[in-house]
């Protein structure tokens, strides 16, 4: 059989094929270069913290903080930037740090207590979101400075509809794009993203082989981290306000999107392609159901049922694989 | 002569309470065959972890390997002079490439921080042809079967400059095919100069294999002998310390049919089956591992429904559409993973005895009934003789034979009056074995019909009155245990794969 035939995300990309059809029949104006770079734009941020997202899952944990360390490093990277002045690249490099520094937190506690990944960064969410909330008393601040504002509508080159509006592809999709470039690197090309696969598939035969598990343990949460801190930059950056509330609560959605890319939540298997159709396939659902005039409420059940009928399809293409394997030839 | 690779003289090791191992004294040549056996809790792990370098010894050991002496013999020490270990569980990683797990070891042993996807090719590719193996180097190791597993761990261990492999229990879960390839494979690089160490339960293998043969008991080394001084009686003999003698077992007649079966079929599984079981007989099915046999067990149990024929059970036509119903009918089943399929492993040895049977003791408020519960689990743990520290000990802390006679215990729980078992002595040592096939016998005499599936010849030919062969999905032969002999069968199974 054809390997791509086998692949998950061959499935995935041919669901995203179905429904892009049938809401560009409903609404045209939804297959439309325009169209796709908003959707580039404004999932950018969901598909950064997917790539964290990722690593965590292929290495055998989990992480749920991530949207509180997004907030607390965006809220911190807004103060100082308002405070003290500043440009974009201290905007990233606080945010980074902060986000760094906490998913390192998890790691230690994960690793040297040895809790479970799920319960650590429950817990974390919410000390890192209680702190934030107690230090900032919720407050949102709309007064970002004007460099930051000015970045985000940067675009590598623009284009024109036919009401004379300009549009463009984003320098934030860029960066979006970068950062999947290199994570595909590390989990590839280097014996650093192999170490997070042999964790996640045998964690006892990985340590006998002689991977160091707490350095891969520290980078695959920090990495998460790192990710947080950015995705959460561009988040402001997108909405234009820093709003403690806005990240904390969508943690789910984005663990969704990459468990329907095909990562297993046991560990040890995902992609990076995998993941970016999982983005897409949630960011084409949520933006073609407005399109299509369906109230949103009817987004979360359809999520829902997509998640179901996701897992549910690769278990049953899993067991047939298995009943293949030790069938008996009967003469 | 030969050369001796590896010397360890005065190796004890105390651990609280327990003198695992005794002044043991240990030598393998260059290029040897040995063969490690003993009973569980011999010391064979100990030693085995020892000269891996994984455990250290006790002051007064003297180790010397490759002509040179260690003081202080680490895990690395052992890496560098060559010792791989391939454990049981051969520490693969399902989710990867053959081809990556092969090379995997050897690319963090150079210290490569990048990944050449074409050296990982070429080392795969270049270990596999130096034994002359051939496996599909795309493959996730997960989907590949258990004796090409047992392949790629071999090559993985041959990527680097071995002179000693270490085998823990290699054979455990391969058919007698695969066995004879692993045999090949182990011939060859004694050609090539590569000591092996076996270590296993199936004497019949060890004598087959090995050129000299160490037996430890109790910690200590009774001795090593060539291979050719020894036969399976006195093997056990001197592992043991009593001799455990073969009887064949002769049910009494009976006209009664408990179970009969008839032209059960299921597609892809196995055609055309069938068979009557009488009270008090045990019926022995062999064949290779993928004849069908299980998958058959399965039917019978409900676990893997049938798709055309009968099922009768004293007398009256049954459908067996499910676990609950085969329960209610009285069918008991013991699998052949006793650790996947039969135990809780974390849950205490009471609660794993009472799960099969724990409707029958509730109190009117559907309540579990607590002084019912202890009656019930006191009964079984003496009636199976299982030696537990106490019945809140988790199942995970017994020993592989203890384990057995649990999942024994947990189905006759259930007053079964047919009885299936799925490979009933498969990775535990030959007292417990024998300990295992007294229950048996003793509950076949009780009426209970018995059915034993199993590839060990020896054990059905011993324990069974009537053996059937499956292949294919087929029955192929029938054999009267009391007439037949062991070459017998061997040659009827060799014969029809």
């Amino acid at each position: 059989m054809k390997r791509w035939l086998t692949r998950h995300e061959t499935y995935v990309a041919l669901v995203i094929i179905v429904f892009s059809a049938i809401i560009t029949f409903i609404n045209p104006g939804f297959f439309t270069l325009e169209n796709l770079f908003d959707l580039l734009r404004s999932y950018s941020f969901m598909g950064i913290f997917a790539v964290g997202v990722l690593l965590v899952l292929i290495s055998g944990g989990i992480d749920i903080s991530f949207t509180a360390i997004a907030t607390v490093a965006a809220y911190a990277m807004t103060v100082v930037s308002i405070r003290y002045g500043g440009n974009i690249f201290t905007a990233f490099l606080i945010a980074s740090v902060i986000g760094i520094f906490l998913g390192m937190i998890n790691a230690v506690v994960i690793y040297f207590f040895n809790i479970p990944s799920i319960i650590t960064t429950i817990a974390t969410l919410n000390i890192y979101y209680g702190i934030l909330t107690v230090l900032s008393g919720g407050k949102w601040i709309y007064a970002l400075p004007t460099w930051f504002r000015e970045f985000s509508d940067i675009k590598v080159f623009t284009l024109t509809n036919a009401e004379g509006i300009e549009y463009g592809l984003s320098l934030v999709t860029v960066i979006w794009f970068v950062i999947v470039a290199i994570a595909w690197v590390i989990l590839r090309y280097t014996l650093l993203g192999r170490g997070i696969y042999a964790m996640g598939g045998n964690l006892a035969s990985a340590r006998r082989t002689g991977f160091n598990i707490v350095l891969l343990q520290m980078f695959v949460y920090s990495f998460m981290g790192l990710m947080a801190g950015i995705g959460g930059v561009i988040q402001v950056l997108l909405v234009q306000t820093m709003a403690p509330n806005s990240m904390v609560g969508k943690e789910l959605d984005v663990i969704a999107a990459v468990v329907l890319g095909g990562a297993s939540l046991a560990g040890g298997a995902g992609t990076l392609l995998g993941t970016l159709l999982g983005v897409a396939l949630i960011a084409i659902m949520n933006n073609g159901m407005t399109m299509m005039r369906i109230p949103s409420f009817w987004y979360n059940v359809v999520i829902g049922l997509t998640i179901i009928l996701s897992v549910s399809f690769s278990a049953y293409r899993r067991r047939r694989r298995e009943r293949r394997a030790i069938a008996v030839e009967v003469e | 002569m030969a050369e001796t690779f590896l010397s360890m003289r005065n190796i004890s090791k105390r651990y609280v309470g327990v003198q695992a191992l005794n002044a043991v004294d240990f030598e393998i040549q260059k290029g040897e065959i040995h063969c490690l056996v003993g009973e569980n809790g011999s010391g064979k792990s100990t030693l085995i972890k020892i000269i891996s370098g994984a455990v250290q010894p006790d002051d007064g050991a003297h180790i010397e390997i490759g002509g040179e002496r260690f003081r202080d013999y680490q895990a690395i020490d052992s890496i560098r002079k060559g010792i791989e270990v391939i454990y049981q569980d051969l520490s693969l990683f399902p989710n990867l490439t053959v081809a990556e797990n092969i090379a995997l070891s050897r690319i963090i042993a150079e210290g490569n921080r990048f990944i050449d996807w074409k050296n990982v090719q070429s080392i795969a590719e270049s270990t596999m042809g130096r034994i002359g193996v051939k496996i599909p180097l795309d493959e996730p190791v997960g989907d590949i079967s258990i004796a090409d597993q047992q392949l790629v761990a071999i090559c993985r261990a041959l990527t680097r400059d071995v002179k000693l492999v270490i085998m823990d229990e290699p054979t455990a879960s391969l058919a007698r095919k695969e066995v004879e390839a692993l045999f090949a494979v182990v011939k060859d690089l004694q050609a090539k100069g590569i000591a092996t160490l076996f270590v296993s339960h199936k004497l019949d293998e060890v004598l087959q294999i090995a050129e000299r043969v160490s037996i430890l008991r109790d910690g200590r080394k009774l001795g090593t002998f060539p291979s050719r001084e020894l036969d399976d009686e006195k093997l056990t003999l001197l592992m043991t310390g009593k001799r455990v003698e073969h009887t064949k077992y002769v049910a009494e007649e009976q006209k009664d049919v408990l179970l009969a079966v008839k032209v059960l079929s299921k597609r892809g599984n196995f055609k055309d089956i069938s068979f009557e079981l009488h009270p008090g007989e045990i019926l022995g099915i062999t064949g290779l591992l993928g004849s069908g046999r299980t998958e058959l067990a399965l039917s019978l149990f409900g676990a893997n429904p049938a798709d055309s024929g009968e099922i009768l059970i004293e007398g009256r036509r049954v459908g067996i559409g499910s676990v609950q119903d085969a329960i209610r009918l009285g069918i008991g089943y013991v699998p052949e993973d006793r650790l996947l399929q039969g135990l809780i492993m974390e849950q205490s040895v009471g609660k794993n005895l009472i799960i099969t049977i724990v409707r029958k003791l509730l109190t009117k408020l559907r309540l579990i009934d607590q002084d019912k519960t202890q009656d019930a689990i006191s009964k079984w743990v003496k009636d199976l003789s299982i030696q537990i520290p106490s019945v809140d000990s988790p199942v995970q802390t017994l020993s592989g034979g203890n384990q057995q006679r649990l999942v024994l215990a947990k189905w006759m729980a259930t007053k079964p009056s047919i009885l299936i078992l799925d490979g009933p002595t498969v990775g535990i040592d030959v007292a417990a074995k024998s300990a295992i096939h007294d229950i048996i016998r003793d509950l076949a005499k009780q009426g209970i019909g018995i059915i034993i599936i199993s590839d060990e010849v020896p054990e059905v030919l011993h324990n069974c009155n009537r053996i059937i062969v499956m292949h294919k999905g087929r029955f192929i032969a029938e054999f009267d245990a009391a007439q037949a002999t062991e070459d017998e069968i061997q040659h009827c199974i060799s014969m029809a794969g």
